[in-house]
C-alpha cells in the first residue's frame, strides 16, 4: 500500500481536519461524534442530512451549503456512520421544518439512519436512493445500491429546501428524481481500504469489474479489457434497459448525464467516456441538456467510472439549475 | 449469568477476532467489501475497554451498556444488529430474570429476534442469522430439558460452526454480498463466520 498516511487511526480525523480549515468559509466540522455543517445555520426550512461511509469524496461533506445539504455525517471508510452522529448533525442544523435523511441503500447505513430516525425528537422522513442498476432487481437482492445519482437528488432537495417546501414535498422530490436516475459503473482495478492496507479485490490487468458498487464490491461480471466505446456502448445499454424495466419513457426526453470518476482515473478518460455515451444516448432519442463530469462519488483510489442518466422534468431541470454554493459544487453564487 | 461471565465473555472474544484476522479480512474481501475485521476488532476492543464501568453494574445494565456503546462506535451493518441483539437481551433479562439457563436462553433468543427484525432477514439468506437462529433454538430446547451448562455449551459450539458451514452454499439475498448472485456461491458469509467465533468463544468459558 502506497499512500500518504501518518497513522491509518488518524486517516478520517485529518482528513476531515484539512476539508473543514481548507472550506472554513462554507463548513463547521464537529468532533466526537464527527459531523459537518453548513458554516452559517439556515433558517425556516426543512434540514436536509446526509452521510455515508467515507472514502467517497466529495460525497457528501462536499455538498454541504447553500442549495444542498445543511450536515453531512461520515462514517470510518466504507462504513456506515453511527446513529449518535445523525442525532446530534439534526438536533445543530434543524430549523423548524423537520429532517430530511437522504441515505444510500446500503444494509449498514439503511440500519444506521432507520435507528437515527426513531431516536429522533424531531419530524423526519428518508429518501433512499438506489439508482445502481448494476444489481438487477431480482429475488436474490435487497435492493439496489444508492451509487453517484445520490449527488443529483441532492442537488435537486437541497434546492427545493431552499424555497421553504415542507418535508413532504422534499421526500417526494427526492424519491422522484431517484426513480428518473439510473448509474452502472465500471472497474478497472481495485481500491486499497488504508486500515486493510491491501486491494479489496482481485482484478487483474486486462480484466475488469462491470456493475461495480462504490466500495469495490463485485457487480455484474468480470470481463476482458475492451475499447472504450464497447464499454460504454453495454452501460448505456444497462441503463436504458432499468428505465425500461421501471417503465419510464426515455425517448424524445432531456436527460442530464453524469460521467463520474472512482478516484484514479483522469479527467481525460472521463472525457472520452462522456463523449460516447452523449452520443449513443443521442442516437436513442434522448436529449443530453445537463452534464457534468468529474469525480463526485469516488471509491478511494479505485481506477474506473460510473455513468448516470438523469430523466429531466421541468420541476426537476429547475432545481438542478438553481443556485448552489458548497466546496464540490458551485455555480449561478 | 454474573457480570464477571460477561467480563470474561468480552475479553474471550476479543483474543478470537484477533487471533482471526486473516480469515475474516480474507473471507469479507471475496464477497464484501473489506471493513468487517476492522469494524469487528474495533466493537471488541470497545468492549474491553469498558470493562471498569462494567463490573460494578447488573449484567442486563452491562448488557444495555455494551449494546448502547457498540451502537455508536462500530457502524456498518454489525453496529445497529448487535446492539440490538445486546440490547434486547438486557431488556428480556430485567423482565423476567436471568437466574436460570432457560431464562438466559430466552434472552438470548429475543436479541436474536432483534437481529432478525432490525436486519429484515432470515434463515437460509447467507447472514449470520444462519448461525444465530439455529444456536437460539438449540439453546432454548436444551435448556429447557434441563440439560446441564457444559453439555449445552458444547452442543452450542457444533450447531454454531454447522451453520457457519452452511452459508458457503447459499446465495446471498441480504447484506453487502446480496448483489452478487450465484457468485457468492462457495464463499462463506464473514458475519456468520465472526458470529461462530464469538459463540464458540463464549462457549469455552463454560
Amino acid at each position: 500500500m502506497k499512500k500518504f498516511i501518518n497513522k491509518v487511526d488518524d486517516i478520517l480525523v485529518e482528513s476531515l481536519s484539512g476539508f473543514a480549515t481548507a472550506h472554513a468559509d462554507l463548513v463547521a466540522l464537529n468532533l466526537n461524534p464527527n459531523f459537518l455543517t453548513r458554516k452559517n445555520k439556515a433558517h425556516n426550512k426543512v434540514a436536509i442530512i446526509s452521510g455515508g461511509g467515507s472514502g467517497h469524496e466529495p460525497l457528501h461533506a462536499g455538498y454541504i451549503g447553500v442549495g444542498m445539504l445543511d450536515a453531512a455525517c461520515p462514517g470510518h471508510v466504507f462504513t456506515s456512520p453511527t446513529p449518535d452522529q445523525m442525532l446530534e448533525a439534526a438536533t445543530a442544523v434543524h430549523a423548524d421544518k423537520g429532517i430530511l435523511l437522504i441515505v444510500k441503500n446500503y444494509a449498514g447505513d439503511v440500519m444506521n439512519f432507520e435507528m437515527a430516525a426513531e431516536m429522533l425528537p424531531f419530524e423526519n422522513a428518508t429518501v433512499l436512493t438506489s439508482d445502481d442498476c448494476a444489481v438487477i432487481n431480482s429475488t436474490y437482492t435487497t435492493g439496489r445500491r444508492g451509487v453517484a445519482g445520490t449527488v443529483i437528488v441532492e442537488k435537486c432537495v437541497g434546492s427545493l429546501a431552499e424555497t421553504g417546501a415542507d418535508l413532504a414535498a422534499c421526500k417526494a422530490l427526492g424519491d422522484k428524481v431517484n426513480t428518473r436516475t439510473a448509474s452502472i459503473g465500471v472497474a478497472l482495478t481495485s481500491c486499497t481500504v488504508p486500515a486493510a492496507g491491501r486491494p479489496t479485490f482481485d482484478l487483474n490487468e486486462t480484466d475488469l469489474e462491470m456493475g461495480v458498487g462504490i466500495h469495490g464490491e463485485p457487480g455484474r461480471r468480470r470481463e476482458a479489457l475492451r475499447e472504450a466505446d464497447a464499454i460504454v456502448a453495454d452501460c448505456v445499454e444497462a441503463i436504458l434497459a432499468d428505465f425500461q424495466t421501471k417503465n419510464i419513457a426515455t425517448s424524445q426526453t432531456e436527460a442530464l448525464l453524469l460521467v463520474n470518476g472512482f478516484g484514479a482515473t483522469p479527467l481525460m478518460e472521463l472525457y472520452l467516456l462522456y463523449n460516447t455515451a452523449a452520443q449513443l444516448f443521442t442516437q436513442h432519442g434522448i436529449q443530453i441538456v445537463r452534464s457534468l463530469v468529474g469525480n463526485y462519488t469516488t471509491a478511494l483510489d479505485m481506477a474506473g467510472a460510473s455513468i448516470t442518466l438523469c430523466l429531466l422534468d421541468d420541476e426537476i431541470k429547475q432545481h438542478w439549475d438553481s443556485p448552489v454554493h458548497t466546496p464540490a459544487l458551485r455555480w449561478k453564487m | 449469568m454474573k457480570t464477571d461471565f460477561i467480563l470474561d465473555a468480552a475479553l474471550a472474544i476479543q483474543r478470537t477476532i484477533l487471533a482471526n484476522e486473516h480469515t475474516l479480512e480474507s473471507l469479507d474481501r471475496e464477497i464484501g467489501d473489506g471493513d468487517h475485521y476492522i469494524n469487528m476488532k474495533r466493537g471488541a476492543t470497545t468492549v474491553v475497554d469498558m470493562q471498569a464501568e462494567l463490573v460494578t453494574l447488573s449484567p442486563e445494565a452491562a448488557l444495555n451498556k455494551i449494546g448502547l456503546k457498540l451502537l455508536s462506535t462500530i457502524g456498518g451493518a454489525s453496529g445497529p444488529l448487535l446492539a440490538s441483539f445486546f440490547m434486547c437481551m438486557s431488556k428480556t433479562l430485567k423482565e423476567h430474570g436471568d437466574d436460570s439457563l432457560p431464562k438466559i436462553a430466552a434472552a438470548f433468543a429475543a436479541g436474536v429476534q432483534a437481529i432478525i427484525q432490525r436486519g429484515k432477514a432470515n434463515l437460509g439468506e447467507k447472514t449470520m442469522l444462519d448461525v444465530l437462529i439455529p444456536v437460539a433454538t438449540q439453546f432454548e430446547s436444551l435448556a429447557a430439558l434441563g440439560h446441564d451448562a457444559k453439555l449445552i455449551a458444547s452442543a452450542l459450539t457444533k450447531t454454531a460452526e454447522t451453520g457457519m458451514l452452511s452459508t458457503q452454499d447459499l446465495i446471498a439475498t441480504k447484506g453487502r454480498a446480496a448483489g452478487l448472485g450465484e457468485r457468492a456461491i462457495g464463499h462463506i458469509d464473514p458475519g456468520a463466520k465472526s458470529c461462530q467465533l464469538m459463540i464458540e468463544a463464549v462457549c469455552q468459558l463454560v
